[in-house]
């Protein structure tokens, strides 16, 4: 059985619909790719997984569903959603923003143990504990944001355009930390991505959504090699 | 020089007061950005309840910590009954909500307890002690002592302990706060009760030196808005500052300015809003110009 699991979601805002029946899966331990171009609805789809947008049809997590479930209860069951801006607190400290990755833990000696892995991928944070989240960098946010996430010890991570508006160096350090995580903690991710490439590489499954469908799902492998594929909906 | 130290002294004293109540409509505004304009009601009606406590023959210190209790939880039911179903409400619907509960209050403190003012007990002697060569009076001193001690409670409350971090956040980014886990309406529920509780402490401060009736607080609430705009009115400490500026100043304006005395106080405290509107709109410790919706 998959960890989660769409079925015919339907979601939108006031009046317009953003998704026509989205059906997906993803598998524990997987890394799947969500693809698309702008306004197809790929941010929509995360935020109906954590109920940050009205929707009906089918989600599960776990076996569990997610219809009446709040956004807390939801993170609570184990999904850690990195939101389109990062949704870092730009009032609080880093060290205040990384506690508040802890928040629901009550294992001081794993948060202790995590700490100094994530210090360990993103040592700059270490160094800019003390100082205002809203003094860091564009790819700093991101890696607070990341590792805000990864504390929360999650088992499903949702993660919205992590590439964007940051440097190509800075992306692939990104990517190799998601990829190293994944594989040393069978954490699942659900990666949306401009970046068609890059999500391609670090996926094993990748979904095309066009205007609020799937137009294509299948191995990441065999999408990057078909030129149609790559042609209509990836771009390059 | 020793009347001036004198005075400044019972301004710090005001000042005490007029921070917690300031304190009180900062957290509040910071959860729901909006002061509320029920706050020194509240208060008010948290000194009656104290009031009755000790007029059955329980001990002041009994009583003032038990007030302050009742009054968080307090705090915590009204917001969870009367606000949280205007939650997403616009502006103007919470400014008339937090108007007619203050209404409310008001009419029940008479309904229940009366008009007639009312000699509030004080703990603190009316002696006074030589403080360099000033005389200060215990009771100045004493409302210093209590309103230092909870405004530090609260502090280390918000900035020491995860409850208190995850109020702020949830203050400041909802959104992202709930992807966290944070409860947020459950914090910003807190948030009331912290800021009925700190009100509270303000009313039981001023009660002695005022008389207690239902309008008690219809004038501490303008100084206290003095020092929340003065301080800035996201910012918890600028209240404290603020109240503590407006205390000494009102109290040396008192004094020292002739024409003002006692009855031109209050035009002082207006004065002062109206100064910091216009040039410095985001008060002493206010930073941003906009709040991002």
């Amino acid at each position: 059985m998959a960890l989660l699991e769409l079925d015919g979601v339907r979601a939108g805002y006031g009046q317009t619909r953003v998704l026509h029946g989205v059906s997906m899966s993803v598998g524990d331990g997987d890394v799947v790719a969500l693809l698309g171009a702008n306004g197809a609805g790929k941010t929509t789809t995360l935020r109906a997984i954590t109920g940050g947008v009205r929707w009906d049809g089918i989600i599960n997590f776990g076996g569990r569903s997610l219809r009446r479930a709040t956004t807390e209860a939801i993170v609570r069951m184990g999904i850690a959603h990195v939101p389109e801006g990062r949704g870092v607190l730009t009032e609080l400290t880093v060290e205040e923003n990384l506690r508040l990755g802890a928040y629901l833990r009550r294992d001081g000696g794993g948060v202790a143990k995590d700490y100094d892995r994530v210090f360990g991928y993103f040592p700059i944070l270490r160094e800019r504990r003390k100082l205002s989240a809203s003094t860091l960098s564009g790819g700093e946010q991101q890696m607070l944001a990341l590792a805000r996430a990864l504390l929360m010890r999650p088992k499903l991570l949702l993660l919205d355009e992590p590439s964007l508006g940051l440097a190509p160096l800075v992306v692939r350090s990104i990517f190799e930390i998601i990829r190293a995580v994944n594989e040393s903690d069978r954490v699942a991710v659900l990666l949306v991505e401009q970046n068609a490439r890059i999500a391609l590489e670090l996926s094993s499954r990748a979904y095309v959504l066009e205007v609020g469908r799937v137009a294509v799902e299948g191995e990441s492998a065999t999408l990057k090699n078909q030129e149609s594929v790559r042609r209509s909906y990836l771009g390059y | 020089m020793q009347e001036f130290l004198q005075q400044v002294l019972s301004g710090i004293a005001s000042g005490g007061i007029y921070a917690s109540l300031a304190l009180a409509l900062v957290l509040i505004y910071n959860a729901m950005g909006l002061v509320n304009f029920a706050q020194g009601e509240m208060a008010m009606f948290a000194t009656f309840l104290a009031f009755t406590l000790i007029g059955r023959g329980m001990d002041y210190w009994i009583a003032l910590p038990l007030t302050i209790a009742i009054a968080f939880v307090g705090g915590i039911v009204i917001q969870r009954v009367v606000i949280r179903p205007v939650e997403r409400a616009p502006v103007l619907t919470l400014v008339i909500v937090t108007l007619g509960l203050a209404t409310l209050i008001n009419g029940l403190a008479g309904f229940f307890f009366g008009y007639l003012p009312r000699l509030f007990p004080s703990p603190f002697s009316v002696q006074t002690i030589d403080i360099f060569g000033a005389a200060a009076s215990w009771q100045d001193l004493g409302v210093i002592a209590v309103s230092g001690v909870v405004l530090v409670l609260v502090f280390l409350m918000l900035q020491r302990t995860t409850v208190g971090l995850a109020m702020r956040a949830a203050a400041h980014n909802p959104e992202a706060s709930r992807l966290l886990g944070i409860r947020v309406s459950w914090m910003l529920a807190l948030g009331w009760g912290l800021a009925s509780a700190v009100g509270a402490v303000s009313g039981i401060m001023v009660a002695p030196i005022l008389y207690l009736e239902p309008n008690m607080m219809q004038t501490v609430i303008i100084y206290a808005f003095a020092a929340a705009v003065l301080g800035g009115i996201e910012s918890p400490l600028g209240a404290v500052i603020g109240g503590l500026i407006v205390g000494v100043t009102v109290n040396l304006a008192g004094t020292y300015l002739p024409g003002v005395g006692g009855d031109l106080q209050l035009a002082v405290a207006f004065a002062i809003i109206i100064a910091v509107l216009v040039i410095r709109p985001n008060g002493l410790l206010g930073r941003r110009a906009m709040r991002r919706a």
